[in-house]
């Protein structure tokens, strides 16, 4: 496939407050590609998951330098229009945080907020995102019960269907599939193979088979730097680091 | 030996949390019933709905008008237009300090705001009738300043505090991460105060206000000051009023013992109850209502 950089990282540094958490990352990412980001706990995945969407600008005395191109304009320039910025770029978090509403209102929720008020298009587009996150036939006869009532598993799928929602550009997933039993998860990796059509997506995740069945592109962060990155195939098979390779073997520590 | 000993010790702390929480139930009950004890009597003379629907209340003329209807009306639009007043502020006041205000802002602000609700209500009552009174008669050219507008303004006062201390930590309390998925989502700060803050604090802050009201309609001493006092139907929010609190608490050393007067004030105190534990009740279901559920399209 035509390789077309959507998103780029330019020496990106992170600070929260006088504590480095990103070193100098630079990281390119394709249209229509899967990347998938791997690593120890607490080694930043999240972090620079949660800087390509400005989500880290709500935590107090945090710093970023470097740039993080997107379609050629960077993401941390004063002009940037934020909201249209994460309209653009939609997110799935670690820990599932569907609204104290309605399954329906959950994922209507970001068709509302960007100004969509066609009825017929919001549940229509409501239905398709949830047989998306393959949830529709789990949820289609109590769409109007509270998202709360529903297991964490299919919270996180809920999650997935309200990011789906609004057709971003690029979809960030930060181990959408952790708290899933194995066939929620296949349906989640089909969903995201099927989803590099449409989309840009960048995933983080512990589990490295996952890792090698969805990705086109693995990085290997250790704290806070970028140590490998390569196609997943390359990576997985012929590192060319040592540190990446005790990892993927699990030989770490 | 240890375990029997550890049994005890939690059976007698049982028993002791048990009969405090018994004692102070038991006496409010007493209270209650001591109150409608010494008002019930008032019904022979009476009914109930000339009692409540009565406009005329000349308990001391012959023969004596016992018709509460103006102290009730008085309560409730005292009550209602400092609503009017306290709930916007104190609501927006809860909003700016939790979601908007930078840290020194806040720092500034809220304990402004506590201070607030440190005010002795005489002092409040002081202020209206020594400074704001004399400014109303003169802006409005009216006979009085002390009147229910100036009641309204001084009790909006007194709600302020309560209203936005209990709302802030509703709206405090709501999850980082809601808000994060909904900014997430390409919704604007502004967006995600009003559809996923607020409508998640709604319980905290619909207690909060409903709390506030109960403050503003059990208030004695503020009316008794600002509101002037007369038991006549107002017809314009400058006329001079007096809500049951202020009734009560200036007639009560002039009542005749166990007279009629006496027990019409009784009376007019189980109504004032009726409405504060009414307050409580709306503010207990609707707070179990809208606790973190779904809400329908
Ligand atoms: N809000 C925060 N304030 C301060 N430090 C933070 C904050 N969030 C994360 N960190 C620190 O930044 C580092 C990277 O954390 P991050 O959450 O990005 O790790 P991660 O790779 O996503 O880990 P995991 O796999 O466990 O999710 C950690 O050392 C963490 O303690
Ligand atoms: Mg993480």
């Amino acid at each position: 496939m035509e390789k077309t950089l959507k998103l780029s990282s330019q020496n990106l540094n992170f600070y929260y407050g006088t504590v480095q958490a990103l070193h100098d990352i630079s990281l390119d990412f394709y249209s229509n590609h899967v990347t998938a980001l791997i690593g120890p706990s607490g080694c930043g995945k999240s972090t620079f998951l949660r800087c390509i969407n400005r989500m880290n600008d709500l935590i107090p005395e945090t710093k970023v330098d470097g740039k993080i191109i997107f379609d050629g304009q960077d993401i941390y320039a004063h002009s940037l229009d934020v909201v249209l910025l994460r309209k653009r770029i939609g997110m799935v978090f670690q820990k599932p945080n569907p609204f104290p509403k309605s399954i329906f209102e959950n994922v209507a929720y970001g068709l509302k907020v960007n100004g969509i008020r066609d009825k017929r298009l919001i549940s229509e587009t409501v239905e398709e995102s949830l047989i998306k996150s393959a949830l529709w036939d789990e949820v289609k006869d109590r769409l109007y019960e509270s998202a709360l009532s529903l297991s964490g598993g299919q919270q996180q799928r809920l999650c997935i269907a309200r990011a789906l929602a609004v057709s971003p550009e690029i979809l960030l997933m930060d181990e959408p599939a952790s708290a899933l039993d194995p066939i929620a998860t296949q349906k989640i990796e089909d969903l995201i193979l099927q989803l590099k059509e449409l989309y840009t997506i960048i995933i983080v995740t512990h589990n490295m088979q996952q890792a090698a069945r969805v990705s086109d592109f693995t990085a290997f962060f250790y704290m806070g730097k970028l140590i490998e990155m390569d196609d997943t195939e390359t990576l997985f098979t012929r590192p060319k680091l040592k540190q990446t390779e005790d990892y993927i073997t699990g030989r770490f520590g | 030996m240890i375990i029997f000993k550890r049994q005890t010790t939690e059976k007698t702390m049982q028993w002791l949390f048990f009969t405090i929480a018994a004692a102070s139930i038991v006496i409010l009950i007493m209270i209650m019933i001591f109150l409608f004890i010494e008002g019930i009597p008032i019904f022979k003379k009476i009914s109930i709905i000339n009692f409540i629907f009565g406009k005329y209340w000349y308990p001391t003329s012959s023969p004596p008008d016992f018709g509460i209807l103006p102290l009730i009306t008085a309560s409730i639009v005292v009550t209602f237009l400092s609503s009017l007043i306290a709930v916007p502020l104190g609501v927006m006041t809860a909003i700016y300090l939790s979601e908007i205000a930078s840290t020194t802002m806040r720092e500034i602000v809220k304990p402004v705001v506590e201070m607030l609700a440190a005010l002795p209500s005489v002092v409040i009552g002081f202020f209206g009738m020594v400074v704001f009174a004399p400014f109303l008669q003169e802006t409005f050219d009216i006979a009085t300043g002390l009147n229910m507008f100036n009641a309204s303004i001084m009790l909006a006062f007194m709600a302020i505090p309560t209203i936005c201390s209990i709302s802030e930590d509703a709206i405090s309390s709501v999850p980082k991460t809601l808000k994060e998925a909904s900014l997430s989502l390409g919704a604007t700060h502004f967006e995600t105060i009003t559809r996923v803050v607020l409508p998640a604090a709604l319980s905290g802050i619909t207690t909060g206000v409903i709390l506030g009201m109960a403050r503003v309609i059990g208030e004695t001493m503020v009316v008794l000051m600002v509101a002037g006092g007369a038991a006549l139907m107002p017809s314009s929010i400058f006329d001079p009023v007096r809500p049951m609190p202020a009734s009560i608490a200036a007639e009560m050393a002039e009542a005749p013992f166990r007279g009629d007067h006496y027990f019409a004030l009784f009376a007019t105190g189980i109504v004032l109850f009726i409405f504060t534990f009414a307050f409580n009740m709306i503010a207990d279901y609707i707070s179990n209502k809208y606790k973190q559920s779904g809400e329908r399209v």
